[in-house]
């Protein structure tokens, strides 16, 4: 009986994988397929993009002021406050930049895709859309993906900037350091390999929140208790997927550049 | 919608056409292991309308997602318009369904899209100029009678007239075959006459060929036993002991297809189900 259990599940989730990469290739192949649609890209990217501007200005610039608040103090024991600056680029770029705004725009976006295409699933409207003659994967899903892809791409360097500045008003102001000596250290001290890892990241970020965003909602099933069930799956799973790669991309670019 | 001859009454004559519009060849589907429909066969033919009656629960909206290709039999074929949906890929089923008007359940109408956009959504894609598309749409809310509601929200509308909006909906582009999934469904008997009307209208009219699902035997019979007069803009009941020679009648019951035959024979059938069921 329990093995009967254990063996639906794993087959649950084994078709539970395939649909979702069915569902991301279709959707990517859709790109390079007549209609481009381009108005609901644009759409999406004001939705997705300018949209979060808000959370991801203020996680950033605090996050940034709580980096070197934190870091400061340890630092300071070594005789090494110096390097403030050198240690919240680096954290900010590499790391914190790139996964707390995707994070964010997950909890914001994943979650919006999820519960709209899951209510249009749940009121037939996707099956009315097949039926007037247009591929949701097409109309629907593509649009997300690129927005979302290209947006969280220069939220990610917004965010970074930002945190960045946040540390610096956090060194200046309350640590007393000197505001030249941060920005120089902050900028000094940044190799390629760093901003590779920080522009990398955002582009996989994208691709998982919206396909998940996606794929839980266009999965929905049981009316608005499956609605709810889809949301909450899509933003757990996106978070979950979203810190596994980033330990995969750090790990494989690490073993590349060294750094 | 736009094909018959001004002010005349439709003649009660037979299709034109016994070409088929929609076979089904011994279609089976289940979901979850668990069989829903098991081998249905019928046709439709050009300018018919069938009328799919049976219980709540017995596959009648299943059987018309697998006539637009919406789900996909696990045996059998399916043929419509002479080709074969049951083995096409689902983008090459998009242009077919371009012929196919499809008015669903609860209507489905895009809630973050105005009446206008709603009606003229397949012409939208088409990229077919903005005055046009306003001007298509108008006539088809004309047809449901509904003009004046084209940049209102489906949120701002009655139940009644959403299901009339999706009428218009599916009957913007002229299609070959509409597919009306209960359109009388959950709405007070006023209206359900109101849109059996519409619906009749568009038989009558047009010739288009359709299949009506619903479990309400009283629409049946009134679709069965009356035809739409232009003159009066109204329907009317046929003569007595006459039915409409191009409506006639399918029945589901526990996933098989329990009849396939005109008004009379529905009415005279032996069978004890069906003799239960339109008592």
């Amino acid at each position: 009986m329990a093995f009967d259990t254990i063996d639906a599940a794993a087959r649950r989730g084994v078709l539970a994988v395939q649909d979702y990469a069915l569902l991301s290739g279709r959707a990517v192949s859709n790109i390079f397929r007549k209609p481009f649609y381009r108005s609901d890209v644009f759409m999406q990217a004001d939705i997705i993009g300018v949209g979060s501007l808000p959370i991801v200005i203020l996680t950033g610039f605090f996050l940034g002021g709580v980096l070197a608040l934190q870091s400061a103090a340890t630092l300071t024991q070594f005789g090494a406050a110096a390097f403030t600056g050198q240690l919240v680029s680096f954290s900010m770029i590499k790391e914190i930049g790139p996964v707390v705004t995707a994070l964010m725009v997950s909890g914001r976006n994943a979650s919006g895709m999820a519960s709209e295409l899951g209510s249009m699933i749940v009121t037939e409207q996707i099956d009315a859309m097949r039926a007037l003659g247009t591929d949701p994967l097409k109309k629907l899903v593509m649009p997300r993906i690129v927005a979302t892809v290209v947006m969280l791409f220069f939220l990610v360097i917004l965010s970074d900037a930002v945190g960045i500045l946040g540390g610096g008003f956090v060194s200046v102001s309350m640590l007393g350091q000197d505001g030249s000596q941060y920005f120089h250290t902050s900028y000094q001290s940044l190799q390629f390999p760093d901003i590779l890892q920080g522009l990398v990241k955002p582009v996989f970020f994208g691709f998982i929140i919206a396909t998940i965003g996606c794929f839980y909602g266009m999965r929905t099933r049981g009316g608005t208790q499956g609605v709810g069930r889809s949301t909450t799956q899509a933003v757990v799973w996106s978070s979950i997927l979203i810190i596994i790669t980033d330990f995969m991309i750090s790990r494989f670019l690490i073993g590349i550049f060294g750094r | 919608m736009n094909g018959g001859a001004n002010g005349a009454t439709p003649q009660l004559s037979p299709a034109s056409s016994n070409e088929p519009v929609v076979v089904f060849e011994d279609v089976s589907i289940g979901f979850e292991q668990k069989p829903v429909l098991e081998n249905i066969s019928f046709q439709v033919r050009t300018g018919e309308m069938r009328i799919l009656l049976g219980p709540a629960g017995v596959g009648k909206s299943v059987l018309l997602k697998l006539t637009n290709g919406l789900l996909r039999p696990d045996s059998g074929r399916i043929f419509v318009f002479g080709k074969e949906i049951s083995a096409m890929r689902e983008q090459d089923l998009f242009e077919i369904r371009g012929h196919i008007g499809t008015v669903f359940q609860e209507g489905a109408l895009f809630d973050s899209l105005t009446v206008r956009d709603n009606v003229g959504y397949r012409l939208l894609e088409e990229h077919i100029p903005d005055d046009e598309i306003t001007a298509r749409a108008t006539e088809a809310l004309r047809f449901v009678e509904l003009d004046g509601t084209l940049n209102k929200f489906p949120s701002e509308l009655s139940g009644g007239m959403r299901r009339r909006v999706a009428i218009a909906r599916a009957i913007v582009t002229n299609p070959k075959l509409i597919l009306y999934d209960s359109p009388t469904g959950g709405l007070d008997p006023i209206t359900s006459t109101t849109i059996i009307e519409l619906v009749m209208k568009q038989r009558d009219i047009s010739h288009t060929s359709s299949i009506v699902v619903t479990h309400r035997l009283q629409d049946a019979f009134v679709l069965a036993m009356h035809r739409f007069d232009l003159a009066s803009n109204q329907m009317e009941a046929l003569p007595p002991h006459q039915t409409d020679p191009n409506t006639s009648f399918l029945m589901l019951h526990q996933g098989r297809l329990v009849f396939d035959g005109t008004t009379a024979e529905l009415v005279h059938s032996n069978d004890p189900f069906i003799r239960e069921y339109i008592s």
